[in-house]
């Protein structure tokens, strides 16, 4: 899977997570945590349906990896690369 | 083999099924009484539904906000907003003799009137606020402490201590006398900050929907099942086991049955001490009315009375109740949306302290004649903070302590379970774990929290 369908499988997966939050102003550089009141069950959340979708693990000592969506991207990208946009 | 089981389909048991089916785990859930709810229930008499717990969903935000555990829960579950349908309060009175504050979903409300009422205490009062802001919800050591002596020393009116207490104890103290400061904070902030709100259509709306997600996730739920045993090998369950002696495997189990009721299952452990149990249990008197409540000139939605200057949160001394204190609570008083309209019937509901052994002991006939007894008196009480609904009414039901220990199946009927909490959620076994009213949050969304944490803290990491 490429960087760009990861950052859409991201905000699938936020749309989902968090549906009254508007995501089109979302600033890629910028955490999550400083544009969307997301709280640590949210992100939870955003691991577990990795999991869920795509069989992606993301170990606890990696959850500071998925502060922002350029640092998520980055960090999934080599995990996904066999994945399959569905 | 269940990844995890359930004990309890109440509404913490219920989230927590959500969360975990949700992630794709082989759930069961296993309930002993024959139907859904726990304390949250509802049942029909004489062609009329009857709620058995809710008076008023406490934690209630607007449509829209993103903040505060209902907005949590919703995303959590993933349900709209809509889906429980919150209709806020009208207003809610705390009643003592001579002096009443009247508060609803503004905290400004209250301000006002305690600065009506207790001009000295003002600046008090916003301190106490600022504390409880300051409160973390996760601290075992800080939850613990005495909320009495924290009132005292920021609340120097002995009257307004006794008259925050009321309402916050009533609506969630599992101890007697005393309240721990953390359940203090959760209720101050779930009452008077938040507020109340309920569904048109009452707690079977909420159950609904959490079931009907629950099995399209692919969850399970057995009803008339009651566990009688958890099996235990070398620190370890390896199954429970049914009263109808059937045996269920679950890689870990989840029990919202109360941290003492969930021992004595246990195999592994000798009966637990009964005085830690829970003794608060409560009568509710309800009365059907010819007409709105707010035809006689009610238009609370909720009054805490209390009929002299010290407040007694305790199980009856002498009589199989106890009517120096009490909650009404009218559901037609809620702002419903004009596509509902407003309900049928008039209902007024009067909660009041009961003692369960004393009702436990009574011989059939004799049940039924305290019932039609302590309907009467505990009405009584309460007319003196309400205008005289008696006139009006047009049928009645009273349930009991032992009714609610059919639903609960907590010892005593004990409503808002073990006065010592569990926060974590841990147990002495590696892979059983508490979730609900012992687990320390209570009410509907208390309670869902508590599935949702838990499920998310024990049962989805691994």
């Amino acid at each position: 899977m490429a960087p760009e369908e990861i950052r859409n499988v991201i905000l699938d997966i936020l749309t989902d997570i968090a549906p009254d939050e508007d995501l089109t102003a979302l600033e890629d550089a910028v955490a999550f945590r400083e544009q969307l009141e997301l709280d640590s069950m949210d992100f939870l959340d955003i691991v577990m349906e990795l999991r869920k979708r795509y069989s992606v693990n993301v170990p606890e000592e990696d959850y500071p990896q998925l502060a922002s969506m350029d640092s998520t991207v980055t960090y999934l990208t080599p995990k996904m690369t066999d994945c399959v946009a569905s | 083999m269940y990844d995890t089981i359930i004990i309890g389909a109440g509404m913490s048991g219920l989230a927590a099924g959500i969360r975990l089916a949700h992630y794709d785990q082989k759930v069961c859930i296993l309930e002993r009484h024959y139907t859904i709810g726990g304390l949250n229930s509802f049942y029909r008499v004489n062609g009329r539904n009857y709620d058995v717990g809710l008076h008023a969903v406490t934690n209630f935000t607007a449509k829209g906000a993103k903040k505060g555990p209902l907005a949590r829960i919703l995303r959590q579950l993933r349900f709209k907003w809509e889906d429980f349908s919150l209709a806020p309060q009208k207003g809610s009175r705390i009643a003592f003799p001579d002096v009443e504050l009247r508060f609803d979903n503004d905290l400004d409300l209250l301000r006002s009137e305690v600065k009506r009422a207790f001009p000295t205490q003002v600046d008090r009062f916003e301190a106490l606020i600022n504390q409880i802001a300051d409160y973390d919800d996760l601290d075992q050591a800080a939850f613990e402490r005495s909320g009495r002596k924290i009132l005292e020393e920021t609340i120097d009116d002995p009257l307004l201590i006794e008259m925050l207490l009321c309402p916050l104890m009533w609506y969630g103290n599992a101890a007697e006398y005393d309240m721990a400061w953390g359940q203090f904070c959760i209720m101050f902030r779930s009452i008077f900050i938040e507020g109340f709100a309920r569904p048109y259509k009452g707690v079977r709306l909420i159950l609904k929907n959490l079931v009907k997600r629950f099995r399209g996730l692919g969850g399970e739920l057995k009803l008339r099942a009651g566990v009688k045993t958890i099996h235990v090998e070398d620190g370890r369950v390896v199954c429970v086991e049914l009263d109808n002696g059937e045996q269920i495997q679950g890689k870990r189990i989840l029990s919202s049955a109360g941290s003492l009721e969930t021992l004595r299952m246990c195999s592994d452990t000798s009966e637990p001490d009964p005085r830690r149990a829970g003794q608060l249990t409560f009568i509710e008197s309800i009365s059907i009315l010819d007409r709105q409540p707010e035809k006689i000139g009610n238009a609370d939605t909720i009054v805490f009375y209390n009929d002299s200057e010290k407040f007694h949160w305790e199980k009856p001394a002498v009589e199989l109740c106890d009517t120096r204190t009490g909650v009404i609570c009218s559901p037609n008083n809620y702002e419903y949306s004009d596509d509902e309209g407003q309900l049928t019937d008039g209902v007024v509901r009067i909660t009041t302290i009961a003692d369960f052994d004393r009702w436990n002991a009574l011989s059939e006939d004799e049940y039924q004649r305290q019932k039609l007894r302590w309907y009467d008196r505990s009405v009584a009480a309460s007319v003196q903070f309400t205008p005289d609904f008696r006139p009006y009414v047009i049928d009645t039901d009273l349930f009991t302590p032992t009714t609610i220990n059919r639903f609960t199946w907590h010892d005593n009927g004990a409503v808002y379970g073990a006065p010592d909490k569990v926060l974590d959620g841990t147990t002495h076994l590696k892979n059983l774990f508490l979730c609900g009213t012992d687990q320390g949050f209570v009410g509907i969304i208390g309670a869902m929290m508590s599935g949702i944490s838990m499920a998310n803290m024990h049962c989805l990491r691994d």
